[in-house]
């Protein structure tokens, strides 16, 4: 049994990762706080029921999710996200081909951390389905192995997979529709461009 | 064709991109992971997707970090006092 003097001293250093994830799930700061503080309090509440030895972060990203599922889910009544009409599209990789080539001496690989601001990977992530964009926090952002992810959203590895798949490909997708807004790629860049490869679908 | 080390055959290239995630999220075996890498080094155009994916990947880890409002710390630090 964990003891819950030591709360604190284990869980305050992790807010930093929480309040970011929060942040992007709820989209913006007010309820980001309110989310991280009673995930806390639950965390604190409930440590004695913590396994010591275990994730630590792992059991906190498991409280926020399934707070945030309680409160934010009931309270926007969103449609279920699962009817994502999943034309596989366009990977940002495959549809800047064009651009690549008409940079000469840039490689799209090179510039990528300078092409979008912090402004619009935020947008593309937070736009998101809820489902895909949870995945692609806990793997991207917070580096958590599929197998956690299977554990804090209560879903088997097969499916986090999958939406981590899915939701890779539709933020690629934003990302491409913003580099194509600022000029920096047109829409006739890639039907003559030759296939580029991209990540197949597993099964 | 016959393939030898210097011209990867096309099912090598979709035998790795079809782990490529799973390469990059580090969830493949030793020897997978082995032979993958071992693919890369001799096919440009898969080690370009890969190399692409490996930096998108980064570039959300990189720019999702936010602080901590100073505030909130301190409001979850008193709540907890407060339990205790």
């Amino acid at each position: 049994m964990a003891d819950q003097a030591r709360f604190s001293e284990d869980a305050m250093p992790l807010m930093g990762s929480l309040y970011s994830a929060a942040l992007r799930m709820t989209r913006n700061p007010a309820d980001a706080e309110d989310l991280v503080q009673e995930t806390y309090l639950k965390a604190y509440r409930g440590y004695g029921g913590f396994q010591e030895g275990t994730n630590l972060k792992a059991w906190l990203y498991r409280i926020l999710t399934n707070t945030y599922i309680n409160i934010y889910r009931a309270k926007q009544r969103r449609p279920d996200e699962t009817e994502l009409d999943e034309s596989e599209d366009p990977y940002l990789y495959q549809r800047l081909g064009g651009l690549e080539a008409a940079q000469v001496g840039r490689s799209a690989e090179d510039e990528l951390m300078d092409w979008f601001t912090e402004a619009e990977i935020k947008a593309a992530v937070e736009d998101l389905p809820e489902q895909f964009r949870m995945a692609v926090l806990l793997a991207d952002v917070e580096g958590f192995s599929y197998k956690e992810i299977a554990e804090i959203l209560e879903i088997p590895i097969g499916t986090v997979m999958s939406r981590l798949h899915r939701g890779r490909s539709r933020l690629q997708k934003s990302l491409f529709d913003y580099a194509r807004s600022r000029g920096l790629a047109d829409e006739d860049t890639d039907p003559d461009a030759p296939p580029r490869r991209q990540p197949e679908r597993a099964r | 064709m016959a393939s030898d080390d210097t011209t990867p055959d096309r099912g090598d290239c979709s035998d790795a991109l079809l782990e490529l995630y799973e390469y990059l999220d580090g969830e493949l075996t030793a020897s997978r992971r082995a032979d993958i890498a071992q693919h890369l080094t001799a096919c440009g155009e898969c080690f370009e997707a890969f190399d692409f994916q490996a930096e998108l990947k980064q570039v959300i880890a990189h720019k999702c970090r936010e602080e901590v409002p100073d505030a909130l710390k301190a409001r979850v630090a008193a709540l907890l006092e407060g339990e205790a």
